[in-house]
């Protein structure tokens, strides 16, 4: 884990004060009436859950024992998830701006905010074109919202421009599967794990973002797998891995090609695999030849002997898994990273057996589902092609328009804000996404934002991006509404209702019902349960890649899940890809040679460190839910920076110490953590936080030229110690703060612990 | 009927606190959390471990034996209680006498507070709060011999649930996972070495081992594919027509709008 509670709080005394002010009220004497059977609203792994319900009210959780992936096992998000349900800060009524951008949000009525929102939209569009407008949605909700967020856009607004906050998440994993394998799905179920005798994990933080996945990691090394991890952090997993490769940030194509080279020269490549399975293998291996390890170990930061004792274990494995996630994606290659992963896979023929194969981490609730139904800017519902005719000419028949009519493919999320800087969008709509944490160089989203003539944001709480908006509605949270989502190892789910929601809070199906009805076009979406859109959205599938056809929320109750491809009511359920063909039409999955493409960023005398950022156990995302559940808040109230001791030393900062980190996008002050499990010349800041505390002040907006991920996990920036504490830091208790830093000051950590110094620190 | 115990596995502790989160939700506790998690040097390595109540089987209960008020109560099925709230006379022999450091003194309530094992929950079958939710499951809850029937001794981990105290010798209901080789703990050894001070042989984090200094592509000698943009520079997609303004803060030109083609790009 990445922190210790040490940097925020005091030590623990002998009094019982463990939440100092704030432990969630206690009320013993509810009946709890019932338990819905449901699952986890965060992450991709989607754990299951029940709910107890009292008086209407959600007032806690229990495990769930029987359901098949987590077995009852919670991360701490998921365990304290019931208390956004109820939490004060939920948005009750409907908020505008009635005069203008600097007037405050007031409170309005339904009929005002849809009315007002309708005849804008019209307005805007009559004089600037239907393209003005914009959906900006999310992945964080149902299969049928997102399926929902995509059509509204086509059909209700008849906009190109729809594209979801997937885009900064799941796009590179998108196009590594599609290049590479032929779908865009994990190749294996989670519990093939067991079955792997090696485990490769790059650039994935298992133990922090995904953590029940950690258990079944366990289990697999129970058996005797061994696990090879690579990352520029040693990650809860790392700490006992067998191999260990901290690698530097944005070079993980080197590796990944040097690894291919050592398989090529010792002979551990699968060639019977490659002759009837694959095609393109030659161009791959001779570009793979040219990464002996001792160069790319040079460029990489890590030890000739160390890449090559990596490959001789998973080239020797029977059955090997790659797990992958954001580490490597949010790269500007992040494609080429992923399909470098590929590669590797198809070279040792680790691909359609129990154990064996390339899997990419999932990291939103439903990044799976939301990627494939039909809210990307290039995509119609099942992963179906926005410009190919036969699945235009298919969907338009099912939405009951024109082909005609439908529009073509719009900008994704990361180029709509240059679009409105431009003013070719001058409005938007959002729904579950808050791009005021999440999108790279804050002050230009800002801009771009507090620039539109019109901003609709639904949510259920008052996020950052909500506070630049003209219009907020208030939405519904997971356990108010039912609706399927599709987990990272594509097993679709379903949410059941528990409560219904607050004050005047309605379902987001069906505000964007009413809205569509306000711009004449209710005869699309007459939809009066979630189910509805669900059977719409099945036969908007069928017959597609990403087939939901035979998928039924019955069936779904009956098997604890149903992996999709799905095509027949009779089916199953597909577990496990590529058993025997590839998803090309030829059935055989494709090599490409990947070079390797230094990072945008590359340090230098300004900037001479390398920064990257990514998650923390506690918080999710944008952190707008997890932020408002105590304990999570109370566990990492504010971003730090992590930094190793040799780093620290020399730039004489001390643990718990303010320090200020540059990059050419701004700066921003944040406590340091001086570890040594980091890499000397690396930087780590989680992204969670918003405002001035938000990590991607920072980050680079450079994008992946395929699918237009920004460059998150690298970029070059310096550090200094601050004279002073950040404005922001007068939020946090003072005298809290310095208690923490006092007692940090006995413990043995980093400054007493400051050892010899270690090589790697650039300019040193 | 085999005793469940519960089985504690440090290096399996990814450090995220789940079981204190979910300590709290149980019935038996209240909205109060009876296990902790620490971070052993985290200067130095990532590595956590859980603490709770062992509930000592041998001698029995220390915390209740120098109760004066006899407010500890041990249950038949040998599961140690927190003090009763009615007879607890504050005097804090348990916290002092606890030979793991578990109990705690309640300052507002007046009385001492631990882990009872969530007996509403065990005493029904369900396993307690924390080894339910844990998601490495560092914390098992179980019998022993469903503790070797999971496979979890395969690689050579045992279970210990005998510690010495200098000549005090201390068995517990619940166990730790030890290696093979010890069939018992000695924490007073182990807390001489580490006050002795030696943190100079503090094994280095696994981070330093292998870290190396780097180089840059072309002097490595290894071919890129082409040379880094400019900073701020968005990659302009080259494959695609999409028009790519600079998110810099000058005004970019006005330009007609362009449709971005289809991505991704399959590479025939």
């Amino acid at each position: 884990m990445s922190v210790d509670k040490g940097l925020f709080n005091p030590r623990q005394t002998d009094t019982y004060d463990f939440y100092e002010g704030k432990p969630a009220p206690w009320n013993s004497e509810e009946e709890i009436e019932r338990l819905v059977p449901t699952h986890c609203c965060y992450c991709g792994v989607q754990c299951g859950m029940y709910l107890k319900v009292a008086k209407g009210k959600v007032v806690g959780v229990e495990p769930r024992y029987d359901f098949p992936l987590n077995h009852g096992m919670l991360c701490p998000k998921g365990t304290t998830a019931y208390q956004t349900v109820n939490h004060p800060d939920r948005l009750t009524y409907p908020l505008m701006r009635r005069n203008g951008k600097n007037s405050p949000l007031e409170r309005a009525s339904w009929d005002e905010a849809l009315d007002t929102i309708a005849r804008r939209f019209r307005e805007i569009q009559g004089q600037h074109g239907a393209d003005a407008v914009a959906v900006y949605s999310g992945s964080s909700m149902t299969n049928e919202k997102c399926y929902l967020m995509g059509k509204f856009a086509r059909v209700g607004l008849g906009t190109r421009h729809c594209d979801y906050n997937g885009r900064l998440c799941m796009s590179s994993a998108t196009g590594a599967n599609d290049r590479s394998l032929g779908i865009d799905r994990a190749a294996n179920p989670i519990s093939d794990m067991l079955h792997s005798d090696v485990i490769f994990v790059i650039g994935a933080n298992v133990g922090e973002c995904f953590p029940i996945v950690t258990s079944y990691l366990w289990q697999a090394r129970d058996r005797g797998a061994k696990l090879i991890v690579a990352d520029p952090r040693q990650t809860p997993i790392a700490r006992t891995a067998d191999v260990f490769l901290p690698l530097r940030s944005g070079t993980d194509s080197a590796l990944l090609n040097s690894m291919l080279y050592v398989l090529i020269t010792e002979n551990l490549v699968d060639e019977d695999f490659i002759g009837a399975r694959t095609n393109g293998w030659e161009e791959t291996k001779a570009e793979a030849l040219k990464y002996p390890p001792e160069r790319a170990a040079k460029v990489c930061g890590l030890k000739p002997e160390t890449i090559i004792e990596a490959a001789r274990l998973y080239g020797q494995a029977n059955a090997a898994m790659i797990y992958t996630a954001r580490g490597l994606e949010h790269q500007s290659k992040g494609v080429d990273n992923g399909v470098a992963c590929a590669n590797l896979a198809l070279a040792t023929g680790n691909f359609g057996r129990p154990g064996a194969g390339y899997m990419t981490l999932t990291g939103q609730g439903n990044g799976q589902g939301g990627r494939e139904m039909g809210q990307k800017a290039s995509q119609l519902p099942g992963e179906r092609e926005i410009e190919d005719p036969e699945d235009r000419e298919y969907i338009a028949s099912i939405w009951g328009i024109e082909e005609v009519d439908l529009p073509h493919a719009g900008y994704p999320a990361t180029l709509m804000i240059p679009a409105m800087e431009r003013e070719e969008i001058r409005a938007c709509l959002m729904i579950c996404s808050n791009p005021m944490v999440s999108l790279p160089d804050q002050h230009t989203v800002e801009r771009a934002l507090r620039g539109l003539d019109l901003f609709v944001v639904i949510d259920f709480f008052l996020s950052e991006t909500c506070e630049l908006a003209d219009i907020v509605l208030p939405g519904n949270v997971w356990a108010e509404d039912e609706g399927t989502t599709t987990s990272l190892e594509g097993r679709v789910i379903k949410y059941n209702q528990a409560v219904e929601p607050p004050g005047e809070a309605r379902r987001d199906w069906e505000i964007i019902g009413d809205l569509a009805k306000r711009l004449g076009k209710g005869q699309y979406f007459p939809y009066t349960s979630a189910r509805d859109i669900f059977d719409e959205m099945r036969l908007a599938t069928k017959g597609a890649k990403a087939d939901y056809f035979g998928i039924t929320y019955e069936k779904i109750e009956e098997q604890n899940g149903v992996f999709w491809p799905c095509p027949t009511p009779e089916s199953t359920g597909t577990p496990r890809l590529y058993e025997e063909r590839f998803g090309f039409p030829d059935g055989k999955a494709r090599f490409h040679p990947i070079p390797y493409i230094p990072p945008a960023e590359e340090p230098d005398e300004e900037y001479p460190l390398v920064l990257t950022t990514g998650r923390v156990i506690y918080h999710y995302l944008s952190g707008n839910q997890t932020r408002r559940t105590p304990f999570l808040l109370e566990q990492a109230p504010c971003p730090w920076v992590e930094l190793h001791t040799t780093m620290a030393q020399k730039l004489g900062i001390n643990d718990g110490d303010w320090v200020t980190v540059r990059t050419r996008r701004g700066e921003m002050t944040v406590p340091a953590l001086v570890v040594r499990s980091i890499r000397p010349d690396t930087l780590f800041i989680p992204y969670h936080y918003g405002h001035t505390q938000a990590a991607n002040i920072l980050t680079n907006p450079v994008l992946e030229p395929m699918n237009k991920i920004p460059e998150y996990k690298v970029c070059a920036a310096s550090a200094v110690r601050a004279e002073r504490a950040p404005d922001w830091a007068k939020d946090l208790d003072p005298e809290l703060l310095k208690q923490a830093r006092r007692s940090r000051k006995t413990l043995p950590s980093a400054g007493a612990n400051v050892g010899p110094r270690v090589p790697g620190v650039p300019g040193a | 009927m085999a005793v469940k115990r519960i089985f504690l596995d440090p290096s399996r502790c990814i450090g995220c606190r789940s079981c204190v989160a979910a300590c709290r939700e149980c019935d038996t506790h209240k909205g109060e959390t009876m296990i902790f998690i620490d971070y052993l040097n985290r200067g130095n390595t990532v590595a956590s471990s859980p603490t709770l109540c062992m509930h000592c089987e041998e001698p029995l209960a220390p915390c209740a034996q120098v109760c004066p008020a006899q407010a500890i109560l041990v249950s038949p099925d040998g599961v140690v209680h927190q003090a009763d709230e009615t007879r607890c006379v504050n005097i804090r022999n348990c916290v002092y006498v606890c030979p793991f450091g578990v109990p705690k003194f309640d300052g507002p309530g007046r009385y001492m507070r631990k882990c009872n094992l969530c007996y509403d929950r065990t005493s029904i079958g369900l396993p307690p709060m924390c080894a339910s939710v844990c998601p490495t499951q560092a914390i098992f809850y179980g019998t022993y011999e469903e503790w070797i029937q999971s496979g979890r001794a395969q690689q050579g981990a045992k279970p210990v649930n005998v510690f010495y105290f200098g000549k005090q010798r201390v068995r517990t209901r619940n166990y730790v996972v030890m290696r093979e080789e010890q069939d018992a703990l000695d924490l007073m050894a182990l807390a001489a070495e580490a006050s002795l001070g030696n943190l100079s042989t503090t094994p280095a984090a696994t981070a330093d081992g292998e870290v190396e200094p780097w180089v840059e592509a072309d002097s490595a000698g290894i071919p890129e594919r082409m040379a880094p943009p400019q900073p701020w520079a968005p990659r302009t997609p080259a494959p695609l027509p999409a028009p790519v303004a600079p998110p810099a803060p000058a005004p970019a030109p006005e330009r007609e709008p362009a449709p971005v083609g289809p991505e991704p790009v399959p590479v025939p």
